[in-house]
């Protein structure tokens, strides 16, 4: 078995153990990444010699016996929406193609203080905004599986990179299933904390009450110790929450007896690709045999989340988006050009006595403001911001957006009674396995139910997760999402890791060209 | 009630956003769409429901009121399209 093939737990009991060099490690995914990735698409840029000397001074520390961190010499690929000082955050977005960042995220500060070896930056739908990678102004991914089809997304280039083994960990981002969706449209497995849990310092923002980090790998193993490095209070995050710090790595090994699965019949609904719904139920099955109690539970107001989501959502982006003025940092227009076009403007209307007209003519500021967002924002983006402008527009506001929040707390009512009576929800994590590429392209709605499954967790701020559970007929990844309550992600990692013990879908690998 | 293009027009003006003529029309017909489908929360009854604007509520989340350190001018100015070394540069505000 090649090093590329271990589990990141594997890699660093080997790594501890002097088996074997942060170097030869990093170098090892390294020649993956050179050999695989300009079929995949996954990775944004890396740096193969910035890698190298982490990884070296890593070896050095070792070899003096000094304290290293947590995952230390373990290549980790970050989502290129997390700041890193002084290298590029792109968030995917050609407004800020050229954009380094003046400071550390405290998801990546806390990477560099477990020592781990920051690989390179993966790519993502625009700002987060989309459910295949598509969106993305600087790249395409595809899927490793099938590379005719989409990995899904936000978070596409992390779940591509670690389902092809180019990196043995990744760091992505959820606000409306960005981690969870593409963990099962490749085959990983991928964790949206509770809202709260991980730092959103330095996270460019989306949406702010929804947006979490999280980890991905190929196991829950992996995803406990990623989580385990990255999670706690951050005082630097008001919305971080004060709750003890979990050390799920040592944990998620722990089975757990008694459990009792809620299944929701509105998770079963006649959208549910055949295939999907067979290895979900399989999967049930598994953890019936495991000790496991099955209970039906309701969730009534599950056919109102997506709509509920695309209310708040955009109109969190549209708050969120403003910054982006090109007046700070990021793309600012052609000033000359745009000087040049209202005074082409103001003559025609000069010309016509449009006295109304002259008067309504964007002032030079906010023509720069008008141009620069119109050039560097992607159709999606500016579809988004939109969509939440109109929703928070006087006469509006109400109707939709309030409105959205009230339904937003029946939904999280929802849950809080569901875990009354059982420990975790266990259901599908998307309706039907990867679609190809172009395949939703031209229906921003039909993109957007992609998420049915995934937005609730982000409206009522819960915890869930994606794991490997079977192959549709074409030879498909299918995820079984878990949920619970807030603040059980050890909950969670040990369910996971009870079903990974006893069936080997999340070690399968996909065949790269 | 359908979506008017001068409702887009006026959006696409607080969203400081300018659509070509393509745009507006694909914009127009594709919002449309979307809040359609939204208007189904008009369905429920959330007469006597409060608004949860964060899942995990919070209130009163405070720094103790000391003055420290903050970024270095000159590295926040780094990321500025157009800047003299202590401002912003932009196109007149106020006059012609």
């Amino acid at each position: 078995m090649s090093l590329t093939d271990l589990s990141a737990s594997q890699i660093l009991a080997d790594l501890n153990a002097r088996r074997v060099s942060s170097v030869e490690v990093a170098q090892a995914f390294i020649d993956r990444i050179e050999r695989h990735d300009k079929a995949i698409g996954a990775f944004l840029r890396y740096d193969a010699s910035a890698a190298l000397a982490t990884a070296r001074e890593i070896d050095e520390r070792r070899a003096a016996g000094k304290p290293v961190g947590l995952l230390a010499g373990l290549p980790v690929a970050v989502k290129d929406l997390l700041c890193s000082k002084g290298d590029l955050a792109t968030c995917g977005s050609k407004i800020l193609e050229n954009f380094r960042a003046p400071y550390d995220s405290t998801v990546v500060a806390g990477l560099k203080k477990a020592d781990a070896v920051l690989l390179g930056r993966t790519n993502l739908d625009e700002f987060a905004m989309g459910g295949s990678t598509e969106n993305s102004a600087l790249g395409q991914t595809r899927n490793p599986w099938d590379t005719t089809r989409t990995p899904g997304g936000s978070s596409g280039g992390s779940a591509a990179a670690v389902a092809a083994r180019l990196t043995p960990l990744a760091v992505g981002t959820d606000t409306g299933g960005s981690i969870r969706q593409p963990a099962g449209l490749c085959g990983i497995t991928g964790m949206k904390p509770t809202y709260g849990r991980v730092s959103r310092y330095g996270l460019v923002a989306f949406a702010s009450s929804l947006d979490q980090a999280g980890p991905m790998g190929t196991s829950a193993e992996d995803a406990a110790l990623l989580l385990e490095a990255i999670a706690g209070h951050d005082p630097a995050d008001s919305t971080s929450i004060k709750a003890p710090s979990v050390a799920y790595s040592k944990s998620v090994s722990q089975p757990l007896a008694g459990l009792t699965l809620g299944l929701a019949p509105e998770h079963f609904g006649p959208g549910l690709d055949a295939d999907v719904d067979a290895a979900v139920r399989e999967a049930i099955r598994v953890y019936e045999s495991l000790g496991a109690t099955v209970k039906q539970v309701s969730l009534p107001h599950s056919k109102y989340c997506v709509a509920t989501y695309y209310i708040i959502a955009p109109s969190e982006a549209s708050s969120n988006l403003a910054r982006y003025d090109g007046v700070h940092f990021g793309h600012r227009t052609d000033e000359r050009a745009m000087l040049a076009e209202l005074n082409a403007e103001r003559q025609k209307l000069t010309a016509a006595g449009d006295k109304a007209g002259l008067n309504r003519l964007d002032t030079p500021l906010v023509r720069m403001y008008r141009r620069s967002r119109s050039e560097g924002f992607g159709p999606e983006v500016k579809r988004r911001i939109m969509l939440g402008t109109y929703a928070l527009s006087s006469g509006y506001y109400d109707a939709y957006y309030l409105k959205a929040l009230k339904v937003r707390r029946l939904i999280r009512q929802d849950f809080d009674a569901v875990f009354q009576s059982v420990d975790l929800i266990a259901g599908p994590v998307t309706a039907s396995p990867a679609f190809k590429l172009g395949e939703k392209v031209d229906d921003p709605l039909a993109m957007y139910l992609v998420d049915l499954y995934t937005v609730s967790a982000n409206l009522a701020g819960i915890p869930g997760i994606s794991i490997p559970c079977g192959f549709s007929a074409g030879g498909l990844p299918i995820g079984l999402q878990l949920q619970a309550p807030p603040l059980e992600e050890d909950r969670l990692l040990r369910a996971a890791h009870m079903f990974q013990q006893a069936t080997d879908w999340h070690t399968r690998r996909p065949n790269l060209p | 009630m359908p979506l008017s293009r001068e409702q887009v027009e006026k959006v696409s003006l607080l969203a400081r956003l300018q659509l070509s003529e393509e745009e507006l029309v694909l914009m127009t017909a594709q919002l449309d769409a979307i809040v359609g489908y939204i208007e189904q929360l008009g369905e429920l009854d959330t007469e006597h429901v409060e608004p949860m604007a964060h899942p995990i509520e919070l209130s009163d989340v405070f720094r103790p009121d000391q003055s420290r350190p903050s970024t270095e001018r000159s590295e926040i100015l780094a990321t500025a399209p157009h800047a003299d070394g202590q401002f912003y540069l932009v196109p007149a505000v106020l006059g012609d």
